[in-house]
């Protein structure tokens, strides 16, 4: 098992790397140049000789691979250099506004698990009753809406008609609701439907016929077996499905202004604030890396079978 | 009842019931120029937010245009680059995927790890970053949805082409003399169909969603041109007055992207292809 684990980790480390190649070989495919990128930002006028020295002090004038060490380097300590626009550290830029980003993503995960995980549970049990009719329109809807769409309904209903909630900011619990619910529709959409078919499937299996057969009541078969073994597949779920997360909290804090990491980012892209986007874009892609690994050890940790049979392909 | 009514939605009806939605969206896409009452583009302030009239049968937006007209010309860019889109990554798809599961050994490992590189990035992080790298603006939103998504057409070939590598008919077909590249037509993109035509339909409906998001951004279709997403963010500013300016865009778009996930779960119940 210790094994498997240590395998398991140690095989993020290629994946990451070539993820820093993808971003590097981007930037260097990309018709612009960094150092005049640069100086747009900066509101400076590109002569020939600020962009030498430009290039010079980003590097650019060194073989790629010297560039590319020096790039992941860097990254190893979080440096990931000055934002163009305010010649600020971008990190500590960044460590200003994850909070933000953290706490919509973290509620509103939260808010979809407490969703979703009773009403995939009802929509396999009744199943094609109403209530798996109302699942199965929930996550269509979620599904197939544009999320800054729902995000200008709920607040055209409920701040605009209604006015019962603000439209914009961050502070109180009231700023939550709108831009938590918009973010967490798609999550909903996704785990009852992971869950429903993982529910329905374990329902299947024959240890729950055995546990029939030995007399044991519906209610504990399914909170006791069923429910442990079905939420296995909602977990790597979460996992595949926290990109979903992710370019949702970018689009739900531009509609709802909320002053977030995704905000900072769409921001940097209309300035070409390029280690500004590299930095998001490899912050995203350790994020993303990292979760899976995670949910790979937990999975292990609730079904330790895995590590003998290894794993399968998901 | 409704037992009878969900099963008979998720057979053959749903699909023909999808295709007819999808094939009149196409429709109303290609022929926009013709049968618009209006220009989608011409300003008249004299116009300007108007109610449902005659002459404007959904009324006019903030700079006196015909509603009607701009959404019938969004359908034009939403349907007509996702098209493109799709074409585009699975042409790349297809030859990536067949010729690194064909001749394998470190071509297939190259090819496979730039994959899964590509893949460790969420999806529309990695367009939105290549967007940001390369400016805004149509063009650069296409080719960075293209060189995200090939990447799923061409594990699915690579897969199947090994798969398939090893069985008889191939063998035989490669012993009678058929070329590599006669068999990859031949044998293999007939075998590879059924998941394609799956993923194919559903990303249709994930590539509408971007191109819309990324508009709503200001990144994608740039004004004046009419496009659902930039159409919802245009009339967000009028949401107090004329919410029916955002509200529009966005059931087209609702209903587009629903038709086709439906077909697509649809076709994939039919095909008995899984999908994660």
């Amino acid at each position: 098992m210790i094994g498997y684990i240590g395998k398991r980790m140690l095989s993020v480390i290629p994946i990451i790397f070539v993820a820093t190649l993808v971003m590097f070989a981007l930037i260097h495919i990309s018709p612009v140049d960094p150092a005049e990128a640069y100086l747009t930002a900066a509101h400076i006028y590109p002569t020939e000789e600020v962009l030498e020295q430009k290039r010079h002090e980003f590097g650019l004038d060194q073989p790629l691979l010297t560039q590319y060490l020096h790039m992941i380097g860097r990254m190893a300590t979080l440096d990931f250099g000055t934002s163009y626009l305010t010649n600020q550290p971008v990190w500590t830029e960044v460590a200003a506004r994850l909070p933000a980003t953290v706490e919509l993503a973290l509620w509103s995960m939260l808010f979809a698990a407490v969703v979703s995980i009773p009403l995939g549970i009802a929509a396999a049990v009744y199943r094609n009753s109403w209530i798996d009719m109302l699942s199965r329109c929930i996550s269509y809807l979620g599904a197939s809406m544009p999320q800054f769409w729902l995000g200008y309904l709920l607040i055209f209903f409920f701040s605009v008609k209604l006015d019962w909630l603000p439209v914009e900011g961050r502070g109180t619990w009231q700023n939550l609701v709108l831009p938590v619910i918009t973010l967490s529709l798609v999550l909903i959409a996704v785990y009852t439907r992971l869950l429903r078919t993982s529910v329905l499937e374990q329902m299947q299996q024959t240890y729950v016929q055995y546990a029939r057969v030995r007399g044991l009541r519906e209610r504990m078969i399914m909170l006791k077996h069923v429910l442990r073994m079905s939420m296995m597949p909602l977990i790597s779920g979460m996992g595949i499905n926290l990109g979903k997360l992710l370019t949702g909290t970018i689009i739900v804090e531009q509609v709802f202004s909320w002053p977030g990491f995704g905000r900072y980012f769409v921001d940097a892209i209309f300035n070409r604030d390029i280690p500004v986007i590299q930095c998001y874009v490899f912050f995203a892609a350790c994020l993303f890396i990292l979760c899976n690994l995670l949910v790979d050890l937990v999975q292990l940790y609730m079904d330790p079978r895995i590590s003998s049979k290894g794993r399968a392909e998901h | 009842m409704i037992h009878t009514w969900r099963s008979a939605f998720r057979g053959q009806y749903a699909i023909l019931i999808c295709s007819i939605i999808i094939a009149l969206f196409f429709i109303v896409a290609l022929l926009a120029p013709w049968i618009a009452p209006h220009s989608p583009i011409k300003v008249d302030l004299l116009q300007k937010l108007k109610g449902p009239s005659m002459d404007h049968w959904l009324g006019t937006d903030h700079l006196g245009r015909d509603n009607l007209t701009r959404l019938l010309y969004g359908a034009r860019i939403s349907l007509g680059f996702a098209t493109m889109i799709f074409l585009s990554s699975l042409l790349i798809g297809i030859l990536v995927g067949s010729v690194s599961g064909y001749i394998g050994g470190w071509v297939d490992s190259i090819l496979m790890r730039l994959c899964e590189g590509i893949m460790a990035f969420p999806n529309l992080v990695l367009v939105l970053g290549i967007v940001g790298i390369f400016g805004p603006g149509l063009m650069q939103v296409l080719l960075a949805l293209m060189l995200v998504q090939w990447v799923y057409y061409a594990r699915i070939c690579r897969n199947m082409v090994v798969s398939l590598k090893e069985r008889h008919f191939i063998a035989a077909a490669r012993i009678s003399g058929s070329s590599s590249w006669k068999i990859i037509r031949r044998h293999i993109i007939p075998n590879v169909q059924r998941p394609i035509i799956v993923i194919g339909t559903l990303e249709m409906g994930w590539a509408i969603m971007d191109i819309s998001a990324l508009s709503f951004l200001g990144l994608g279709v740039q004004p004046p041109n009419a496009e659902w997403g930039a159409m919802i963010h245009e009339g967000t500013s009028y949401i107090r007055s004329h919410p029916e300016l955002m509200i529009y865009p966005g059931i087209l778009i609702l209903i587009v992207v629903i038709t086709f996930n439906i077909l697509g779960e649809a076709l994939s119940e039919r095909y008995g292809v899984t999908r994660r």
